[in-house]
Formats: C-alpha cells, sequence, structure tokens
C-alpha cells in the first residue's frame, strides 16, 4: 500500500509538473477569454453586438434601427438601394426592374410623364417580382402529404410541447408571388399592428383609410375572435395583376413612394404566416411574426432571444445575388469592387449578442471579438486623433491592430427649434427674427462638437444634410445670417453682430427695452444623465453672451411631448433622421401643414410660411434635376432667413473595422449590408489567439499571497494557543 | 406554527396591496396611459387613432378604479385598478406593453439571474464568515485593526469600481475569461466566474464586519468562557460553540435574501451581459415598460415578505428556544 503510494506519488508529481508547464500551451490554443464556443473558432461568422433588444420584428411595426438590423437581412421589399454609389440610388432587388410611374387624371385619362402635378389625380406604380425566389423553411409553410399546411389548425394539446418555433418538427417553403406584397400593403391598415407608417400612408395609397376604417369596425365587434381575414378585403389601391404581378395605386404625384419600396414595410409577407400565428395558444408562447419572421432574404433568424444573442444563419433557399460591380472611383482602391459579380451573401451566419454597456463592447472588440465597433467619449481617445484642421485618423494603437476607421456624416439634423407661436422668440416680425438671429449666432457649434462630440459632427447650414439632394457645399451652402465666407470657409460671424442684432430687436444688453427686464428664455430639455449638467451650463453660457438668462426646464419625457403637442414650449431640443434620401424628408419638418400644434405633424417648431408651403407643394413633385434645386435654395433661403431653428448640427458616425472584416461601406439608408460583407475568419483566428494569451502569473501570485498569509496566521495561531498556557 | 403562518401570510395582504396602491398611482396617474402609448409608439408619424388603438389593445382605455358606465360588479372589475394590478395578487402579469408574456420572460430569466445570485451569496456567506472569525480570533491585535481598516476601505468603494476593475484586469490585461456574455449549461461557468468573485470581493468589507460584531458579542459571553476554562482550544471554542450561538443574527441577514435572489442584481446583470431579471427589470425601466416594472415591484416585494416568513421558520431551527408565539 505504502508502496503503491510512493509510486504513484514519483509518477504524480512529474505529471502535475508536466500538465503546470504545458498549461499556458494548451490553453493558448483557445483564449479563455473567447466568450464563443470553441466550435466556432474559425467559422464564417460575423460577431456584432446589440444594446437594446429588438421589440418588433413584424415588417409592418418595425422601425427603429436597433430592429431592421435583423429585418434588413430577412425580409425583401421589391427595391434596395446600390450599396456602392453615391448619391443614393434605387435599384431592384425582388423586382424585375425599377417601377415606373403611370399618371391618371380624375377621369382616369392617361398622362403623360411629365404631366403638371396637379393634374395628376393618380399614380400607378406595377412592380413585376422575379420568379423563383423562395421564402426561408418555416412550420406557416409546412404541408402534409395531402398537400395542405400541416399546421394550420393546431389543437391546444398540438402546442402542449411547443415553445419556440424550433420545436416544430417540420418546415416547408414556396415561391414568392405578387399576392404576398399585397397582402403585406394590407396588413399596413391592421388596427392590431400599429404600423408607424399608417398615418402616412393612408393620405397616399388609395383605398388604405377606408380598409383601416373597415378592420377598426370588424375587431370592434369581435369578428373572427381576433383575426382579420385580409385576404378576403379588398384594397384598391395594391391589386394583384396575375403571380407575379401587381400595382400600387397612389393618390396625386408621390414620387417618394419608390423610397418606401426600399424598406422592410414594403416586404412580402405570406398570408399562410399570419393563419399560422394567429391560432389559439401562440400568443401565450411568444409566437408570433413580430418575433419569428419569415422572409425570403439571404438570412433568417435562427436564433432569437432578445434576452442573450440573436444569430442570422444563411437562408438555404436565398437565390444568391451578385455582388455591385459599379460604384465610386475610389471604390476600387479600397477593394470594395474586389467580389465584384461573386455571388452573395459571403458571411454563414452573424452572431449578435446582448452587450449594454460600452465599456465592454470597446474592450472586446480590441480583443478581436467583435469584428467591428462605433467610437464612444469613454474610449476615443485611445481611438481617434484628431488634427488642427479637424481631422480623424486613427491613433498608433489602433493601426498596430491594423484597424481601418470609416466615417460619414449622417442624414440626421440635431436643432434646437424656436416655438414660432411663442409671443417672444415666435413670430413672423422683424423684433423676433432679428433675436433669433441674434440667439444663432451667439451659440457656437463648432465649439460644442469640439468639446462634446470629438469633432464628430458638422455644423448645419440648413435642414437638408449632405448626401441628399439639395444640400450644397461650399460658399453658396452657408447661412449668411450666421455665417461669413472667409478664406475659403465660413466663419461664425462676431458676437459683436449679435449685440447689434439683440440691440435692434429691442434687447439691448439682454435688457427688455419695453420694460427694463432682463431676457428670460426657457430651454425644454429631458436631459437625465450626468454628462448633461456640463451641456445645460454650455448652454447657458452661449445666451449670457447676449446677457439673455436661459432658464433651463428639464422635464421628463413624456412631460416634454406634451409639451410639444401643446405648443407650451419656447425653445426645445429636437432631431430628425432621414426615412429616406429625397429632400422632402427634411423640408417637411418646416411645413405650415405639418405644425404639431393643430396638425399633429412633425413641424416641431409650427412654421407656417405661405411662400415655403407653396414652393414645397412645387418641390416634392419635381425630379432631381437644377428647376429642383433652385426651387430647395429658395426654400431654404426663406428659412435661413426666418431662423425657425438654430440649425444644429449632423452627426459624424464613425466606425472601426478589424483588418479581417472586408467590404465594408457606411450606407445612411440602406439596412439590408450584411450580405455584402465578408470575414477572414483564419486570419481572426490566429490574431485572437495572438491577442490574448493567457496570464497566468496572477494566479501564481494569488496562490502565493494566500499560502503567504496562512503560515503567519498559522504561526500566530500556535504561538498563542502555546505560549497562552501557563 | 401553522396558525403563526397564517397569520403572517394574512398580514402579508395588507402590504402588497399597499405596494399595489403605490405602483398604481406611480404609473396610471402620474404617467398617464396617453403617455405610454406615445412612448411606446415613438415620435414619427403617429396618429391620434394609433395611439387610442394601442390603449384599448392593452386595456388601458377603461377608466382608472372605477367604471361608471358599467353595471354591478362591472363598475370595479372593468378597470385599469382591476385589470392590471389585483391580478398580480393571483400571478397574473399579463403581457408586456411591446406584447410579450411577462410570466414566460420571467420563468426564463430568473435561472441565470440564480445562476449568478447563489453561488455568490453561499461563497459570499463562507468567506466572510472565515474573515470574520479569523478577525475574532486575533482580536485586538494588528491583524484585526488593519482588517478592519481594510473592510472599511472596501465597504466605501462603490461597485462599479469592481466591476470595471474587475473586467479590465481580469478580463482585459489577463484574459483569464470572458469580459462578459452567458451561455447556458456547462459553458455558463466561464462567464459566471468574474460576476461571482467580483460579487463575493463586493461583500467582503459588509459582510466581515457585520459578522466579526456578532462573533465578538459572542465571545465574551459566560458559555465562552467557561468552554476555554474546560481547556479547549481556541479554534475549537470558535467554530463548535461561537459560530453555533452566532446562527441567529447569521440567518436574520441571510435567509430573507434568499427568495430575492431571483430577481437579480441590477447593476451587475447590465454590465456582464447577463440574461437575468436584474437586466429585465433595468430594461424595462428604460424602455418605460410599466407592465413589467409593476409585475416586478410586486414580484419583489412578494418575495421580501417570503423572505421574512422564512427568517422565522429558520430561527426556531436554529434556537430551540425561540416559539412561534
Amino acid at each position: 500500500m505504502q508502496q503503491s503510494l510512493a509510486m504513484r506519488t514519483r509518477l504524480g508529481v512529474p505529471l502535475i509538473c508536466a500538465a503546470l508547464m504545458l498549461l499556458p500551451a494548451i490553453v493558448n490554443a483557445s483564449a479563455w477569454n473567447n466568450p464563443y464556443p470553441r466550435r466556432d473558432e474559425g467559422r464564417n461568422i460575423l460577431y456584432s453586438a446589440f444594446a437594446e433588444r429588438p421589440n418588433h420584428l413584424d415588417p409592418a411595426r418595425s422601425y427603429s434601427t436597433n430592429e431592421s438590423v435583423f429585418t434588413g437581412q430577412i425580409y425583401e421589399p421589391p427595391l434596395q438601394y446600390h450599396y456602392l454609389k453615391r448619391p443614393y440610388e434605387l435599384v431592384p432587388l425582388t423586382a424585375e426592374e425599377m417601377p415606373r410611374a403611370t399618371y391618371y387624371d380624375a377621369a382616369g385619362r392617361r398622362l403623360p410623364a411629365d404631366a403638371d402635378a396637379a393634374a395628376i389625380a393618380h399614380t400607378v406604380y406595377e412592380i413585376r417580382v422575379r420568379p423563383g425566389i423562395r421564402y426561408q423553411p418555416h412550420p406557416a409553410l409546412a404541408r402534409d402529404e395531402s398537400g395542405a399546411l400541416r399546421y394550420a389548425r393546431m389543437s391546444p394539446e398540438d402546442l402542449a410541447e411547443i415553445f419556440t418555433l424550433a420545436d416544430f418538427a417540420a418546415t416547408g417553403t414556396r415561391e414568392l408571388v405578387a399576392a404576398d406584397y399585397v397582402h403585406q400593403i394590407k396588413r399596413l391598415a391592421h388596427p392590431q399592428l400599429h404600423s408607424p407608417i399608417l398615418g402616412v400612408m393612408r393620405k397616399y395609397i388609395v383605398g388604405l383609410d377606408a380598409l383601416s376604417a373597415t378592420l377598426e369596425q370588424a375587431l370592434a365587434q369581435g369578428a373572427g375572435d381576433g383575426f382579420l381575414d385580409l385576404e378576403r378585403l379588398d384594397l384598391a389601391g395594391a391589386r394583384v395583376v396575375d403571380r407575379y404581378r401587381y400595382r400600387i395605386e397612389v393618390n396625386g404625384k408621390y414620387p417618394q413612394m419608390l423610397y418606401w419600396l426600399a424598406m422592410p414595410f414594403f416586404a412580402p409577407v405570406p398570408p399562410e404566416a399570419d393563419r399560422f400565428y394567429a391560432q389559439p395558444g401562440m400568443a401565450a408562447r411568444n409566437l408570433s411574426l413580430d418575433w419569428y419572421p419569415i422572409g425570403t432574404g439571404p438570412y433568417l433568424l435562427a436564433v432569437n432571444n432578445p434576452n442573450r444573442q440573436m444569430v442570422l444563419a444563411r437562408n438555404p433557399n436565398f437565390r444568391g445575388e451578385p455582388y455591385p460591380s459599379a460604384g465610386q472611383p475610389e471604390d476600387a482602391a479600397r477593394g470594395l469592387l474586389a467580389d465584384a459579380g461573386r455571388t452573395m451573401p459571403f458571411i454563414d451566419r452573424a452572431v449578435y449578442s446582448l452587450e449594454t454597456e460600452d465599456i465592454p463592447y470597446w474592450n472586446k472588440f480590441l480583443q478581436g471579438y467583435y469584428d467591428s465597433s462605433g467610437v464612444q467619449s469613454d474610449s476615443f481617445d485611445q481611438a481617434i486623433r484628431v488634427s488642427g484642421g479637424g481631422d480623424a485618423t486613427l491613433t498608433d494603437e489602433m493601426r498596430a491592430q491594423g484597424i481601418r476607421l470609416l466615417t460619414a456624416v449622417a442624414t440626421s439634423v440635431f436643432y434646437v427649434g424656436f416655438n414660432m407661436l411663442d409671443a417672444v422668440v415666435g413670430g413672423q416680425a422683424e423684433r423676433a427674427r432679428k433675436l433669433r438671429h441674434a440667439i444663432a449666432i451667439a451659440v457656437d457649434y463648432e465649439e460644442y462638437i469640439s468639446i462634446f462630440l470629438n469633432e464628430r459632427g458638422v455644423p448645419a447650414q440648413g435642414p437638408v444634410p449632405p448626401g441628399i439632394f439639395g444640400h450644397r457645399e461650399g460658399r453658396l451652402g452657408i447661412n449668411p445670417y450666421v455665417y461669413d465666407w472667409v478664406d475659403g470657409g465660413p466663419r461664425r460671424k462676431p458676437i459683436a453682430s449679435a449685440h447689434r442684432l439683440l440691440a435692434e430687436a429691442g434687447y439691448p444688453d439682454g435688457i427688455d427695452s419695453r420694460t427694463g427686464q432682463p431676457l428670460s428664455l426657457y430651454f425644454d430639455v429631458t436631459a437625465s444623465g450626468p454628462d448633461d449638467k456640463a451641456r445645460l451650463d454650455w448652454w447657458r453660457k452661449q445666451f449670457r453672451k447676449l446677457g439673455i438668462r436661459l432658464v433651463v426646464r428639464n422635464t421628463l419625457y413624456n412631460r416634454f411631448q406634451e409639451k410639444m403637442r401643446k405648443g407650451t414650449a419656447q425653445l426645445f431640443l429636437w432631431g430628425w433622421g432621414a426615412d429616406y434620401p429625397d429632400p422632402e424628408n427634411f423640408l417637411f419638418l418646416l411645413d405650415g401643414r405639418n405644425s404639431k400644434v393643430g396638425a399633429g405633424g412633425v413641424n416641431a417648431a409650427n412654421y407656417d410660411d405661405p411662400e415655403f408651403n407653396r414652393l414645397f407643394d412645387r418641390m416634392k413633385h419635381m425630379d432631381n434635376g437644377p428647376a429642383r434645386q433652385q426651387t430647395i435654395d429658395a426654400m431654404i433661403e426663406i428659412v435661413q432667413r426666418d431662423a425657425p431653428w438654430l440649425w444644429g448640427l449632423h452627426p459624424k458616425q464613425f466606425g472601426l473595422y478589424h483588418q479581417w472584416h472586408s467590404n465594408t461601406k457606411p450606407h445612411q439608408m440602406a439596412n439590408n449590408t450584411l450580405k455584402y460583407q465578408r470575414v477572414d475568419a483564419d486570419l481572426r483566428s490566429r490574431l485572437r489567439a495572438q491577442w490574448n494569451p493567457p496570464r497566468l502569473w496572477p494566479l501564481w501570485v494569488g496562490g502565493l499571497v494566500l499560502v503567504g498569509g496562512l503560515v503567519p496566521g498559522a504561526w500566530s495561531y500556535w504561538r498563542k494557543e502555546h505560549l497562552a498556557q501557563p | 406554527m401553522t396558525a403563526y403562518l397564517v397569520r403572517r401570510l394574512l398580514y402579508a395582504i395588507p402590504i402588497l396591496i399597499g405596494v399595489n396602491l403605490i405602483t398604481f398611482t406611480l404609473f396610471f396617474v402620474v404617467n398617464t396611459p396617453d403617455d405610454m402609448a406615445h412612448l411606446h409608439l415613438g415620435v414619427k408619424h403617429v396618429t391620434p387613432e394609433a395611439i387610442v388603438n394601442w390603449k384599448r389593445e392593452r386595456g388601458y382605455d377603461q377608466p382608472l378604479v372605477y367604471n361608471a358606465g358599467g353595471e354591478g360588479i362591472a363598475k370595479l372589475t372593468e378597470t385599469i385598478l382591476f385589470n392590471k394590478s389585483i391580478s398580480l395578487f393571483a400571478f397574473r402579469f399579463g403581457a408586456s406593453d411591446t406584447g410579450r408574456d411577462i410570466g414566460y420572460d420571467i420563468r426564463q430569466r430568473m435561472w441565470p439571474s440564480l445562476a449568478i445570485a447563489l453561488p455568490t451569496f453561499l461563497v459570499g456567506i463562507l468567506v466572510n464568515i472565515t474573515f470574520a472569525m479569523l478577525l475574532a480570533f486575533f482580536r485586538a491585535t494588528y491583524i484585526d485593526v488593519w482588517g478592519v481598516v481594510l473592510c472599511v476601505i472596501m465597504m466605501s468603494i462603490s461597485t462599479l469600481f469592481y466591476i470595471i476593475a474587475g473586467q479590465y484586469l481580469i478580463g482585459k490585461l489577463w484574459h483569464l475569461v470572458p469580459i462578459s456574455g452567458y451561455d447556458t449549461g456547462v459553458d455558463a461557468i466561464k462567464f459566471l466566474v468574474l460576476p461571482v468573485l467580483i460579487g463575493v470581493v463586493h461583500g467582503i468589507g459588509s459582510g466581515t464586519r457585520w459578522y466579526r460584531t456578532i462573533f465578538l458579542e459572542e465571545i465574551n459571553k459566560d458559555y465562552v468562557r467557561t468552554a476555554r476554562a474546560k481547556g479547549l482550544s481556541e479554534l475549537r471554542v470558535l467554530f463548535r460553540h461561537v459560530l453555533q450561538n452566532a446562527l441567529i443574527p447569521i440567518l436574520t441577514g441571510a435567509v430573507v435574501v434568499i427568495p430575492s435572489l431571483f430577481m437579480g442584481s441590477l447593476i451587475m446583470e447590465a454590465f456582464f451581459g447577463i440574461p437575468g431579471l436584474g437586466s429585465y427589470t433595468i430594461n424595462a425601466i428604460n424602455q418605460q415598460d410599466f407592465a413589467v416594472v409593476r409585475a416586478m415591484v410586486f414580484l419583489g416585494a412578494v418575495l421580501y415578505i417570503l423572505g421574512l416568513i422564512m427568517t422565522d421558520i429558520a430561527y426556531t431551527l436554529a434556537d430551540p428556544r425561540v416559539r412561534f408565539e
């Protein structure tokens, strides 16, 4: 027995020593801190994260960017944006070709393509869907031997063991047909779906308003136990022509309709899916189209656990699509045309992990566990170096890791609005206009962008952001009421100009000459974080330059919204992101008939100028070209003169990409960009292992400290026990 | 004992009604259903009809507490108070404002919360009692003094610091565990090491001081002097006699939190991307999903009361002199 023990000890000690010596080598093979399963190492997977769980994946409901990351890859509307070309250009996706508009007058007579917009009563778009496109495998389309839908009539017993979509034994597919597109357009009117675009579309799509009312009524009467069979209802503005063709009819002339056709709102939904999910017991299991989408796109939602991870996997039924072979002149040099003509998608899976905090996300990106990252304020200095001229470049640390930086100005605007209904700052009177101009000069947005955004923004000169038709660069593009053109660039007018304007407005040095009281203005904000204090102090300081006292009214978001609806705010912070790349989508923010007060629209400043409104009506129907540019110039000149907004800024987006992640080009409009991207999984695996060797010395040190602490403790105990004896 | 438990359970009812009324007032009177609808439907292209529909679908179009248009009992039952608050007593949490079944989500998310909270709790108790015993053993020596100083320092440091420092050192610099994330089954272990370690270390300061105080109080009692006089070693005195007699206050602090372990840790789960009930609550607050927040507040109150009752039961088990009277 003793001999055996001795032998075991003789063998065991060297074995343990050898294991300990080999441990670093063993663990190097797969990094300890790799958050993904070892089996996925070296696989063609893209790794990304989401900070906010998607709430809606139903194409009729989904509208936010954290949802379009998924819906954009699953659903296929008839059109899409060209990935590489700028300015943004629509191209067919499931459509055979770009739909052409046909115009009709009120009597139903066909009008020529150049007909006056006022004469056009209806516009018809006929869309031809490519044959042979198939849906992803889905139980809603599964059929039994007789050809009937297998899961169309499920009893509670059938559903007893069903908790997720993966629990269904069979899946099926079928070809995409025009009727699916028409079905989805009808779904936009469904009262239980709360489509965010129903308010807009009911004005344009013929009969959608009436359909919505019919459905409301049917629902109120308890028709169909909550399931409304849309196939039985007719919609004049969306009709099937034949198996592969359908027509959309809109009121008047509405060229922006084509942009809507590139959004998931107009993606097809098979009626079988609605029937499938409407069965009793499905909702109680969270089985709904809102959670388990069905599409024809390059990816399907393989794992839907928004509490932890969302996984997109290659749709086995996807037909394949060629990578674009044309782009901008610089795209070839950047390697963006290397895959021209090759069949997409390139990536097999995309894993999106829940990452609610910026710091872990950033650190995992640096370790190679995320393929791309934005740049947050906390990590800005570590990642980006800004030159004196404001140019952003990567730091040496980032370059050493082979990280690339791509920037793009967002097609959005963040502004401070003046409530034009307010007695002090609003109205078209010269006094109020001069006051607004004085404030516009005093509020130094260049400083704001430098201090709070690390130069990640461009001061706005008007409502139309760069990248949208109508935006002008250079001397012609500046706001002459706030900037001068000096040395080849815009320079904010001196503060003395603002003081002069303020005095002319009747507020010399910020004192109201009529009352002798200092001028106080009220700024409604929904500040919540600790960083906001510094921002609000900055705002107060800008107004103090003019002697104006800025009273910040920090309110809860809901109260703020209420103030905006009632028009009781004076100055407020607001923003708008483009739905589509058309100036109409920004200029309608100042259309008087679109005011928040009264009309419940998106014109938060309640600005109303008859000439602007007239030009807007003309501009929105025009094709892009010199005439449209001229009209937009005139409109912008009017609003620059009236200054209902401090024009604010257009944010600049910074994206960091690892060297193994290619075919990446920022796109402000498209949300189906995953199919274009590539990853070099082998390179990623090598670099991950190189960047993440486990450091074992802290474990040894920890062990030594523990042992080191035990020895004196034990000695003290021994002394205490033994020396205390009499 | 049965009578006592029944009595305690009956006491719980007015407490839960109070909690319910407070949350109802906060969520439906201060923040009206119109506000909720506006928030959930967003600011783009929202029509009044959409708001009416949204409220109707969720039953927020009913009167708050009294339905004058109803008949008989419907005057009370066809109200938001009855349907959204009273139903919680039957543990019918309903659907979240985004349409998800809350009960299902709670059942799914309590396990990751437990996976962190339970080991943190057990290891924490073990470590804290061990350290407290050590300090009590070396009482009035430099080890005790510096141990207490260290505890005070550790108590003074924010949880956030432990989390960020832990992620930085152990995850980022030493590459020993993933910085954040979660998985199921055995794969969950590598994600749990760091949050559990941080949870334990964070609790050492306060836990050790608390237990040390208890042990020092016990250590000066007559029975301890008697035990020493019998010639028992100090370790035997501490572990055999002092620890056993100190169990009541230890149980007070420990058992009461056991049910709450299901509720998870708000900050820890958010930073480590753990899909538990803590992050569920935080997300619901951020998204103003008051159906979820209401359910979690109610559940928290129920579990807290349950913890108190369990503590009482544990008293009798630890000390036969305590009776349910």
